[in-house]
């Protein structure tokens, strides 16, 4: 079953004449080319056309598509010798965060990130990307063993929030998450972070203490969902596409206010589109980062992620 | 919810903002128990219900003034000021908003903090205004607290934070987030490189991105009773998993049996206790013991 979000829908339709016609060509031997290729100008033209001027919520519904690649996809797709390591050593073992060992390229990583699932099977096991306090102890247990090795850590964002429950709250959410931030903010190892979709608050910023921080294209990351914001402060969750405008949530709104370091492009129409080359632009930026910080001491790699989240912020202050 | 503005009204070595709007009306239902009080009265017994105990909250001012040693205090930061980097516009914009709550508590902002003595114990100290939209962290609360724990650092001397908030403010957005991680990382530099403790003091109430940061990381956390603490909202809770809550779920007691606060504190004996734990923590003797 194919996904078709309401602003793509000309283009598909599009798309579907071109092979319709390609079929007819094949089939009855007659030469549609001249039409073919008439057609597939306009595809072109009109994917740049939908996709040059996305509004805030279109982008936060492409970064919510079932088919754009998950946190294994990239794993899978970048790194080898994959083996996942599990659970919090405190009773519990949380599959909305995958975490394991890897190779990038030559370099031996600790890779992790939320992971959600195509179909409800899935998402039973990965609770739909959304972690619980187990989950972050996890994260934060195979980070930390990374940096006694000094192994540097891969984090994926891919959550549209921290799971709200009753035992999660009751086995703290809240310090789980803050005890994260902190802990990362120690590790003497380079960690990048890329929100290759969703980055749901505080579910995600748990993961998301990095030297560098990277936004796929289409990804957003934001203090609350537009929808919970609307209903907070539109009272009507029907306002999100209002509240996702104010919020600011795109890679290039991150970008300027500096929550962001770079935009890793997507192919033409998005990442769910065509996985390998989204895959293969992340696999770029990645390397290059990690070279940039592998020439750091461990010292100045501390140093670096402190001074990258200290300068954060828009208060006003008299000179 | 009663309306409790007017405790705000600061002592004098915190000195009280004469801009501030004062409430008319002197009798306030207390929720807890649904009597009703005379204010006057109640601010005599720092705003703890005389008949069921409940704990109204307090201005940013008048908790610190409950704590400090008279005259010990000096402001840190007053001249950070909110500015709008989203322009940001629900039903009113983020500068409206921010005009309205300046007026309405004589603040600029909803953290209030400085160096200042306890029980002669030289520390940084800091109390979160949940007057001023609801204690939300923006830039200027996370500056004001990132300075608190690097003047604490720098000058090795133990901080307390008393929180009482809401969670980050959306109308500053993704930096707000950003705060958390400002924060912690400079708690951790506290921890780390001047080993000096941090006493977190939980008040209602305390939930999403204030606690998921620095308000649940204390050496030692402490919480007023009844307190409500907790990271999602009771109603996201609800709609999510389809159930009712537990009763008294995301109190200061809740969390005391589920292993998250080491203590809970009435507010008349808070000063003496976080000297006592701050004096064992510094390594300091102990006044009350018997002397031989």
């Amino acid at each position: 079953m194919d996904m078709v979000l309401e602003f793509e829908r000309p283009l598909v339709e599009l798309k579907k004449r071109i092979q319709t016609l390609q079929d007819m060509q094949e089939a009855d031997g007659l030469d549609l080319s001249a039409s073919i290729s008439q057609l597939q100008v306009q595809a072109v033209r009109l994917q740049e056309q939908i996709f040059s001027d996305l509004s805030r919520w279109q982008r936060t519904q492409l970064s919510r598509h079932p088919h754009r690649p998950y946190t294994l996809d990239y794993v899978k797709g970048l790194f080898t010798g994959f083996r996942e390591l599990k659970g919090d050593r405190a009773g519990h073992e949380d599959a909305a965060i995958v975490c394991g060992q890897a190779w990038f390229g030559e370099t031996p990583v600790m890779v992790m990130g939320h992971q959600k699932g195509r179909n409800t099977k899935e998402n039973l096991r990965h609770n739909f990307g959304m972690a619980k306090p187990e989950g972050y102890r996890k994260a934060l247990r195979l980070m930390q063993l990374a940096n006694r090795f000094g192994r540097p850590i891969i984090c994926f964002i891919d959550t549209s929030g921290a799971f709200p429950g009753i035992e999660a709250e009751a086995r703290g959410q809240a310090e789980a998450i803050a005890r994260n931030i902190m802990e990362m903010s120690v590790l003497t190892v380079p960690i990048i972070c890329v929100v290759i979709g969703e980055g749901g608050s505080g579910g995600a910023l748990a993961v998301g203490v990095g030297n560098r921080v990277l936004m796929m294209e289409n990804a957003v990351y934001s203090v609350i969902s537009p929808e919970g914001c609307a209903a907070i402060l539109w009272r009507d969750r029907a306002e999100a596409p209002t509240a996702a405008e104010a919020l600011r949530v795109t890679a290039e709104d991150c970008l300027g206010f500096g929550v962001a370091d770079e935009i890793v492009a997507e192919p033409p129409g998005g990442a769910h589109r065509d996985h390998e080359a989204a895959i293969a632009s992340l696999g770029e930026a990645l390397a290059r980062h990690l070279e940039a910080l592998s020439k750091m001491s461990p010292q100045e790699v501390k140093d670096d992620r402190y001074a990258r989240f200290r300068k954060l912020g828009g208060h006003l202050e008299p000179s | 919810m009663a309306d409790t503005r007017w405790f705000e009204q600061g002592p004098k070595d915190l000195q009280p903002n004469p801009k501030k709007r004062e409430s008319k009306d002197l009798w306030v239902r207390c929720p807890g128990c649904t009597e009703v009080l005379y204010k006057p009265a109640l601010a005599e017994r720092d705003a703890v219900c005389l008949h069921c105990g409940h704990h109204f909250r307090l201005g940013a001012r008048d908790r610190l003034a409950l704590l400090v040693d008279p005259g010990s205090f000096t402001e840190a930061d007053a001249d950070l000021a909110p500015s709008d980097a989203l322009g940001f516009v629900d039903s009113k914009s983020y500068p409206k908003r921010i005009e309205i709550a300046q007026k309405k508590t004589g603040e600029v902002d909803a953290f209030i903090s400085g160096p200042a003595k306890l029980h002669g114990i030289d520390l940084e100290i800091g109390a979160f205004n949940f007057f001023f939209m609801g204690g939300s962290m923006g830039s200027v609360v996370g500056e004001r607290i990132t300075r608190l724990f690097e003047r604490a650092c720098e000058r090795k001397v133990p901080a307390i934070v008393i929180s009482s908030s809401g969670g980050a403010r959306m109308q500053e957005g993704i930096l707000s987030l950003m705060q958390m991680a400002k924060t912690c990382a400079a708690l951790a530099r506290l921890r780390d490189e001047a080993k000096m403790p941090y006493i977190s003091v939980l008040a209602d109430p305390t939930t999403g991105g204030v606690a998921a940061s620095f308000a649940m990381l204390g050496d030692v956390i402490v919480a007023e009773p009844k307190a409500l603490i907790g990271f999602a909202g009771a109603r996201v809770i609800e709609q999510t998993i389809g159930e009712v809550l537990p009763e008294g779920f995301q109190t200061s007691e809740y969390l005391l049996d589920h292993g998250m606060i080491d203590r809970i504190i009435p507010r008349d004996a808070l000063r003496d206790e976080l000297a006592h734990t701050l004096r064992w923590l510094l390594g300091q003797p102990n006044p009350s013991a018997p002397v031989e």
